[in-house]
């Protein structure tokens, strides 16, 4: 009974001791997420013999036997792959690597890179026309839509797409092609946010419409019958002009769908979301061959969600009024929920339609459901660590909706694979209508201490482990292990590479008239500027900040104190909107609109061209 | 060897008169030309919109052929016109301004930028996004001019020109500090892949190298005097209101006459001496490197390289009026039963062999007749 006792007692230790210990930065480095295969998206050959999966951790395609689910083949392709599709013949594949800004060309034949292509910025989708001549491209941070020449990957033009522009659909007879995006596109302050899916003619490589996805920030995947007559998008319909106060019907998010086409007439959004029981960050989206079923993954419920298609066109004919936030509303249409891996994220049905795949991003696994039984029949385990790091644990925690209350969302639907959600919150401890902030991003942290606008809190452990479970989760704390867990893999994330730095570290003749802004100490009356109202003395340092706070002047009547914290510089040309509250829509507005008395750097003697300047600069940050 | 110095001076002086008269068809010379038949010049049938069929508004400073569509930028709100219907873009739909000045379609991706009063805005696929003075880089809400080549955007402001890159965002700014330019008053761009040109008010013509990144200025070289003492020199005036770039030839419009330059050569167009109704030219559009069209404030001119044709509502009687002068600077009344719905000419477009024309009173869509 002691020898039982004791061991009991190793064990504990054993499972606690590294919530305890503080990890260094040579361990960071050490323990990656990219060691796991992290599987993201899936395809089917042709002849539906072999299952492609792309393993975004390992950045590599593997190739699978879609019967037994034995590897085949395994491709490296680049950094962060995102996106993945077949050629129009079948005869390549394309791949998008997110980090490197590039496509890998894979010869299906020979299962190997033949070209590597140069894409736009932050390449997450990728699909080439029916004619097999254009291939179109969403950017994420480039906003838009790329067009290669589908034989030589040379770029032709880009075509204005959504913020933060990422995954496209085309539709079966080849004749429209949907692009949706996960960030919101910018609105005035404290307006109902706004999404749209761009509908681009293939043929003619051009934007022909946008339809409205109004009070949508984050859209995912969007699926298209085969009739052509209906679509669906995958998305989130945040709550975020209200105080964060009501946790009953959906309170921060509803998760939502978006029908569309002719079988429905006006897109209608409607709510995966039950009264009391929720089905966070519905990411991929399938439509069964004869129609008859809707699939929709949750990467933050761990489950999939099967719509009856006859019950949601008769509930929707049967309900012209909006009801998206009526939690009542999907009883009548949703007929099972299949749970699966973790982090359950791009979806595919055979051609048949009778087996659904689900890759499994936060376990490495592929569930295969038998869709007339509506369970999952097969659990294919790809290649991976045995062991779960505690840095794998953190980012299972950052993506799980499981700790708040009714399962309603986790970390990641206001930071969107890990980024931010270019939304303004308004949280209620502040007190209701009182700080309102915008979200900030969340890469590269170490050094940027301390967190909160306010900068209330000095830690991540605080910033992620109280203040979190209190406000945000409202019903179950993290054990301490968690916490560190998460706390590791956030510190963990790694800025994205700077587009607009060059590779040998020159700068443009731009960019180095404003880093001399940037850095002067004499206005150009030639008085000198006092150090506190120099640019290089709040955003000093590596990270652009000295990890104080201030009062530049950017204090609005809402506001319980208007000294502010000093925000990193990082990225900073992506994470609109600005300022605090997110007033200021543009960098440009931070000195035009709300620096009257240069309060905030002195740059009122500044000319437009100088302003100029200076923002191509920080740019480069 | 002295003789034959004098026969060669007499030859090159006799080549020179040559030379002259071909440059200048209303010389003495073909005045005294024989009566013929007035040449076969455009007809078309003028279909005039205003607000009384559609048009929000009848001050029409700028027309945009795109295909089918046909975009018009009036006084108040961007109107499109489009199987047969107007539909109206405004503030409301996030325009930057209602009175939309200039228009220019990116042939590549179909988005339309339209320059306003109070900046410059996209129009694509339906969703307008705008760029003002305090939320980007532009450099002043006046927008006068705009013009889309490649990824870029050059734009003609009250302020200077600017360069908007679309794939990094990222804006430049041109005026007196980092060109030649004197005045700012940017009136008109016109740009293409190896140049920009520039009419400003009061700077003259500039051209942008887009291989050197070099500006060049190309000013009147009788500077700020009124009277033209060296009329094929050089720019006509410097107080240029629009520019048409293409084929390698530049048209250039003033409020003082126009202008045509190859690279090489300048050849000017005054009322006293060509077919254009009047000096004060308002816009410009070239065809090729020979034909151009004139937007002015005495009526719509065409001028095909050698003959001149008149498109207006008559000065004096208001009725529909088609002149045609000949080399010989003989003028011909054509009789037509439509006219541009006003002589004040500000914008114009071709759709195919028609043509579209926005004036101060309406926008007119001539219909090509032969």
């Amino acid at each position: 009974m002691k020898a039982r006792l004791a061991l009991v007692v190793l064990c504990a230790a054993a499972v606690c001791l590294p919530a305890l210990w503080q990890p260094s930065a040579t361990t960071l480095a050490a323990e990656s997420s990219e060691d796991y295969a992290s599987p993201l998206e899936l395809l089917l050959s042709p002849d539906g013999s072999r299952l492609y999966v792309l393993c975004q951790g390992a950045g590599e395609v593997r190739v699978l036997d879609a019967a037994s689910g034995r590897e085949l083949a395994s491709i490296s392709v680049g950094r962060m792959p995102r996106g993945f599709s077949f050629s129009s013949d079948g005869s390549r594949l394309f791949v998008v690597n997110s980090w490197d800004d590039t496509v890998s060309v894979i010869d299906t034949r020979k299962d190997v890179v033949t070209d590597t292509w140069k894409a736009g910025f932050e390449p997450s989708n990728v699909i080439e026309d029916r004619a097999g001549k254009q291939l179109f491209i969403a950017d994420r941070i480039g906003n838009n839509v790329t067009v290669l020449d589908a034989a030589s990957g040379e770029e032709k033009k880009t075509l204005e797409g959504g913020r933060g522009a990422s995954y496209l659909t085309l539709s079966a007879d080849g004749s429209r092609l949907y692009a949706t995006h996960v960030y919101p596109d910018p609105t005035p302050p404290r307006t109902p946010p706004k999404s749209e899916i761009t509908i681009i003619d293939p043929a003619r490589a051009q934007v022909v419409d946008r339809m409205a996805l109004p009070d949508i920030a984050g859209v995912f995947h969007v699926a298209i019958s085969r009739d052509g007559r209906l679509g669906v998008a995958a998305e989130l319909h945040p709550k975020n002009l209200v105080p964060l106060a009501h946790v009953e019907h959906g309170w921060a998010f509803v998760d939502t769908l978006t029908v569309f086409g002719a079988d429905i007439g006006h897109p209608v959004e409607v709510p995966l979301d039950e009264l009391d029981r929720y089905f966070a960050y519905p990411f991929g989206v399938a439509i069964a061959p004869d129609k008859s079923r809707i699939y929709i993954s949750h990467g933050g419920s761990d489950c999939i969600t099967v719509i009856d298609t006859h019950k949601l066109l008769a509930y929707v004919h049967a309900h012209p009024q909006p009801f998206a936030e009526d939690l009542s509303a999907s009883a009548h249409y949703i007929v099972a929920r299949i749970a699966v891996g973790k982090n359950p994220r791009g979806i595919l049905l055979s051609r048949d339609g009778s087996k659904l795949f689900v890759a499994n991003r936060l376990d490495d696994t592929i569930s295969v459901i038998d869709t007339k039984a509506a369970r999952v029949t097969q659990t294919i385990r790809l290649r991976s660590p045995q062991s779960v790091s505690a840095l794998r644990r953190g980012e299972q925690t950052f993506y799980t909706a499981k700790y708040s209350f009714q399962g309603q969302f986790g970390c990641s639907n206001c930071h969107i694979d890990s980024t931010f959600d270019a939304l303004t919150w308004d949280l209620e401890p502040d007190g209701f209508g009182r700080d309102i902030v915008a979200n900030r991003l969340i890469e590269d942290l170490r050094g940027t201490e301390p967190f909160k606008w306010n900068g209330a809190n000095p830690t991540l452990a605080v910033e992620c482990g109280p203040r979190t479970e209190k406000y945000f989760w409202r019903s179950q704390t993290f054990d301490d292990r968690t916490l560190a867990d998460l706390v590791l893999y956030i510190r963990h994330l790694a800025s994205r590479p700077n587009r607009f730095q060059s590779g040998d570290g020159t700068l443009t003749a731009a960019q180095e008239r404003g880093r001399v802004l940037f850095y002067r100490t004499v206005d150009k009356l030639g008085k000198p500027i006092p150090e506190a109202n120099q640019c290089a003395y709040c955003h000093s340092g590596p990270k652009g900040t000295n990890q104080k706070s201030f009062d530049v002047g950017t204090g609005s009547r809402t506001d319980n104190s208007a000294v502010i914290d000093t925000p990193q510089l990082m990225s900073v040309a992506l994470i609109g909107p600005y300022l605090h509250d997110g007033s200021a829509g543009s960098l440009e507005e931070i000195w035009t609109v709300f620096n009257p008395h240069d309060q905030h750097g002195r740059t009122n003697d500044l000319t437009k061209d100088e302003l100029n300047d200076l923002i191509e600069y920080l740019k480069t940050r | 060897m002295k003789r034959t110095s004098i026969l060669g001076i007499l030859l090159l002086a006799a080549a020179a008169l040559s030379a002259q008269t071909a440059a200048h068809p209303a010389t003495k010379l073909h005045a005294l030309a024989r009566k013929q038949e007035a040449p076969a010049m455009p007809r078309f049938r003028f279909e005039n919109f205003t607000t009384a069929n559609g048009l929000p508004d009848d001050h029409v400073f700028s027309v945009l052929v795109d295909g089918d569509r046909i975009w018009a930028g009036t006084n108040n709100g961007l109107a499109l016109y489009e199987n047969g219907q107007w539909k109206t873009y405004t503030t409301a739909n996030g325009l930057a301004h209602r009175a939309v000045l200039s228009l220019a379609l990116d042939h590549r991706t179909g988005d339309v930028w339209a320059g306003t009063m109070g900046g410059l805005s996209r129009i694509s696929g339906g969703r307008i996004d705008t760029y003002t003075q305090l939320n980007s880089g532009l450099s002043n809400d006046v927008v006068y001019g705009v013009s889309v080549e490649g990824d870029n955007v050059w734009v003609a402001t009250a302020a200077g020109a600017c360069r908007l890159n679309t794939r990094t965002g990222e804006w430049s700014l041109y005026n007196e500090r980092n060109t030649p330019m004197i005045e700012i008053w940017a009136y008109g761009v016109s740009a293409a892949p190896d140049k920009v040109y520039y009419a400003v008010w009061g700077s003259g013509l500039l051209e942008y190298n887009q291989k050197t990144g070099v500006w060049d200025m190309y000013a009147d070289p009788d500077g700020e005097n009124e009277i033209v003492l060296l009329k094929d020199q050089g720019l006509i005036h410097e107080i240029t209101t629009s520019v048409s770039y293409v084929d390698g030839v530049v048209w250039v419009a003033t409020y003082f006459g126009d202008s045509h330059y190859d690279g090489r050569y300048w050849h000017n167009f005054l009322t006293k001496d060509s077919g254009l109704p009047s000096n004060f030219t308002n816009t410009i559009k070239g065809v090729d490197r020979n034909r151009a069209w004139f937007g002015t404030d005495k009526g719509l001119a065409y001028f095909d390289g050698t003959n001149w044709a008149v498109y207006r509502p008559a000065l004096d009687t208001g009725k529909p009026e088609m002149t045609v002068r000949d080399a010989a600077g003989h003028v011909t009344q054509i009789p037509v039963d439509t006219a541009p719905a006003h002589n004040y000419i500000l914008g114009i477009d071709f759709q195919g062999p028609d043509i579209w024309v926005a004036t101060a009173k309406g926008l007119s869509h001539g219909i090509y007749l032969h």
